[in-house]
């Protein structure tokens, strides 16, 4: 007690604030609480008893399996089980022979695997993959959100011709779309080279115009899922906290920085690992529009490059090891992103 | 009380091993069996054959067939379905899969045949068709694209191969004569481009891989040599860069910008033939219909592709699809039998009338040819020799990876000179043949 009363507790000291001798302010409290510790430590009457009365607990930690069968059933047949035979095949030579009982089919150890590690083009294709997702994220967040806040700015007319126009291009079937994107800047016929007075200008011959031009696709067939994720969300925020900020002074930008962004975070969080999953694994957009892959493979991505290396000649095995490949990677991707956002000090 | 002690704490485990033992049982992915085994002498016959995009003729041809079959055999019913021709490899392989649903008889494209063979799905028809009377008339060509390793897994259908065609308006035009060698073929081209830049001289693709080989066989160049298992790539030599230099030296501001006609395949030379963007083209007698369909009608002519020296012919790719009876059928003898009867001399001709499909049978295809003239370049150059791709399982693979294309592709757009790029692709083929067997 004496050290108590000779140096106060830093939470003490705000209390002393209020008028009164700081002994006596701070000296009922151990007793005050030593019922409330006491009271943890102690069993209640109701729960735990003596060692042979455990059973109930023990029947209590059966039963939620038992409501939980179904779905690990269901998680198990359709996740768990062919992502046992993915990786389970990546180690086979498995091809159409095999499936079809032409040739017994051989365990190989790594060897789709080393096989695909040692071919150059696997490692070009991985880096405008990893490359080519990264800006097709960054682009479709950006787009998304700008017109996320958008919508909330604009009167109904508008907001719900935005609305449309963007649930349109939603529903809009990849091959269809990148197809029509595909004529609009056609060399020939398309309309964007006319007003643009392009001439007969090729937009898939060049490398990185060819990735541009599949980026612009890919954005606008996925911005709409984010806009209008980000815009439930936006209007969930109440609107004293915006109206505050704007009273504050805060402009557009710093309202969407500091008061949009952090309040909407699980919600970025969720679309942006979205965004990766698809944009890593775009394959209709490149196929059409690249026809393949593009002129010498300059425009392939890894599931193009999966589906000529081993789908279409029927190499299951070193398709599936492709398959594993890829699913560490987003796996990783996605590990670290959540990693790096509970380090902020997040909850999810 | 003690047993639901138990299995709290054993709950999680054996739900574990359940499951482990589940997959256990299913450790090893599944290989059907094909043997077929059973030769049984009525019943129902499936056929599969792929559906044309004007099919009805075809079908007429077919159920003349089939009725004259189902007569002769008593208790027998033929089964015919038209599968897409898009969706036919998914259907094929499924059919190898599936033995209890697979047809007994397959149309099926000719490059197929080494992967068809190696998977399993063929039966080998050697002896059938060594005794079958008509089979000696087969063109050497065809006979080959239905045989892997010496042994016979089919009967040629029919033929498909490509030949030149010429704009005879704009070559009367500009006071041109028809190409006679290689080298006038590929300057023609040129000036044609210099007269009338609005127009490709000659259109080629850089996807367009049986349009190239032309060239390059032409020149004495081969993709690859060897037998059964063990071809090697000689796309890579010198007499084969000689054909790629050719080929690719089209590309370019004075004739097809590679900008453009890098990307094409050949359908999309066929279609700037037929719109009336190209003064040349290199099209198949499948192609008639499109062209005769397009703005060049009546304005067009087709002579065999020149080779190297005056009064050649390059080599064509021959192209066209086989039957073959399964390895899983139950009625053998019977399916042969209707193998033998739909693709007949008599049938093949009457296929011809109905569908402009080539005869496989160098008499018959001689017969239609003074019925219908239009074949006859077609049927020059077939017998001028036409070549087939590497009888190997691994054709499929270096196919669908686009090692050809891709080789043009690089040469055409300026990112590796002839030899590297040959160099490259020779190497892809060499892995693919090591590993396909």
């Amino acid at each position: 007690m004496s050290r108590m009363t000779d140096r106060p507790l830093p939470g003490a000291g705000v209390a002393a604030a209020a008028p009164g001798p700081l002994s006596t302010a701070v000296g009922p409290e151990p007793v005050k609480s030593a019922p409330s510790g006491a009271g943890r430590g102690t069993p209640r009457p109701g729960r735990g008893g003596p060692a042979g009365r455990r059973s109930p607990l023990a029947r209590g930690g059966w039963t939620p399996w038992l409501y939980l069968a179904p779905a690990l059933v269901v998680i198990g047949g359709l996740l768990v089980y062919p992502v046992y035979q993915l990786g389970l095949i990546s180690f086979l030579e498995y091809t159409q022979a095999q499936v079809s009982g032409g040739e017994p089919t051989s365990f190989q150890g790594f060897g789709n695997y080393a096989a695909l590690f040692r071919d150059e083009q696997f490692w070009q294709v991985l880096l405008a993959t990893v490359v080519f997702a990264g800006a097709c994220v960054v682009s479709t967040l950006a787009v998304g959100c700008a017109l996320a806040v958008l919508l909330t700015r604009v009167r109904a007319v508008p907001r719900l011709a935005l609305m449309l126009a963007a649930l349109g291009a939603w529903a809009t079937p990849a091959v269809t779309g990148s197809t029509v994107w595909l004529l609009l800047f056609d060399p020939d016929f398309g309309p964007v080279n006319r007003i643009l007075g392009l001439g007969d200008h090729s937009w898939t011959y060049g490398r990185y115009s060819a990735f541009a031009l599949v980026l612009l696709e890919v954005v606008w067939c996925s911005f709409p899922f984010v806009m209008v994720t980000v815009y439930a969300g936006i209007r969930a925020v109440p609107s004293e906290v915006l109206e505050a900020a704007s009273l504050d002074g805060a402009s557009q930008w710093r309202i969407w920085r500091s008061v949009l962004a952090p309040m909407l975070r699980p919600i970025l969080v969720v679309v942006t690992i979205q965004s990766v999953i698809w944009d890593f694994k775009v394959f209709t957009q490149i196929y059409v529009m690249t026809n393949g892959g593009g002129i010498a493979g300059q425009n392939l991505t890894l599931n193009v490059y999966a589906y000529q290396k081993a789908f279409a000649s029927s190499q299951y095995g070193l398709g599936s090891a492709i398959g594993v490949v890829m699913l560490l990677i987003l796996l990783a991707v996605t590990l670290v992103y959540l990693r790096l956002l509970r380090r902020q000090g997040e909850e999810l | 009380m003690k047993l639901a002690h138990l299995s709290a704490r054993m709950a999680a485990p054996i739900a574990a091993l359940v499951v482990a033992g589940l997959t256990a049982t299913a450790c090893a992915p599944e290989s059907s069996d094909n043997s077929g085994g059973k030769d049984e002498k009525s019943g129902t016959l499936r056929v599969w054959l792929f559906q044309e995009v004007t099919n009805a003729p075809k079908e007429k041809v077919v159920d003349d067939v089939v009725t004259a079959f189902e007569k002769a055999h008593k208790g027998t019913k033929v089964d015919v379905q038209y599968i897409p021709v898009e969706t036919r490899a998914e259907k094929i392989k499924a059919a190898f899969n599936d033995p209890k649903s697979a047809p007994d008889l397959i149309e099926y494209g000719n490059t197929d045949t080494a992967g068809y063979v190696k998977d399993g799905g063929l039966a080998d028809v050697s002896e059938e068709f060594t005794d079958w009377s008509e089979s000696k008339d087969t063109d050497p060509t065809a006979k080959q694209s239905v045989t892997v390793d010496g042994k016979i897994y089919g009967a040629p259908y029919f033929v498909g191969v490509r030949a030149l065609y010429y704009r005879t308006d704009i070559f009367d035009d500009l006071g041109l004569d028809v190409p006679k060698t290689q080298e006038e073929l590929i300057s023609t081209a040129k000036e044609i481009r210099q007269a009338k830049p609005d127009l490709y001289g000659l259109a080629v693709g850089g996807a367009y891989t049986y349009g190239a080989m032309p060239f390059i066989w032409s020149n004495g160049g081969e993709i690859a040599e060897g037998k059964g298992g063990s071809y090697a790539s000689t796309i890579d030599s010198a007499a084969a860069q000689k054909g790629i230099k050719a080929y690719t030296s089209l590309f370019g501001d004075d004739n097809c910008p590679a900008a453009k006609c890098a990307g094409m395949g050949g359908n999309d030379t066929v279609t700037a033939f037929a719109s009336g963007k190209a003064a040349m083209a290199i099209g198949g007698d499948f192609s008639h219909a499109a062209i005769e369909a397009g703005k060049v009608k009546g304005k067009y002519k087709v002579v065999p592709l020149p080779g190297v020296k005056s009064g050649e012919i390059a080599p064509a790719f021959a192209g066209g699809n086989n039957l073959g009876v399964l390895r899983s059928t139950t009625h053998r003898t019977l399916a042969v039998d209707l193998m033998e009867q739909l693709a007949s001399k008599k049938t093949q001709g009457a296929l011809f009338d109905a569908m402009g499909f080539l005869p496989t049978f160098t008499d018959v295809r001689q017969d239609v040819a003074k019925r219908e003239p239009f074949v006859e370049p077609f049927v020059k150059t077939l017998g001028a020799g036409a070549k087939f791709v590497p009888a190997s399982p691994a054709w499929s693979q270096i196919d669908a990876s686009l090692v050809l294309p891709t080789m043009f592709q690089e040469v055409v757009s300026g990112r590796k000179d002839v030899e590297a790029a040959s160099k490259d692709a020779a190497k892809k083929m060499n892995d693919a043949f090591s590993s396909a067997g």
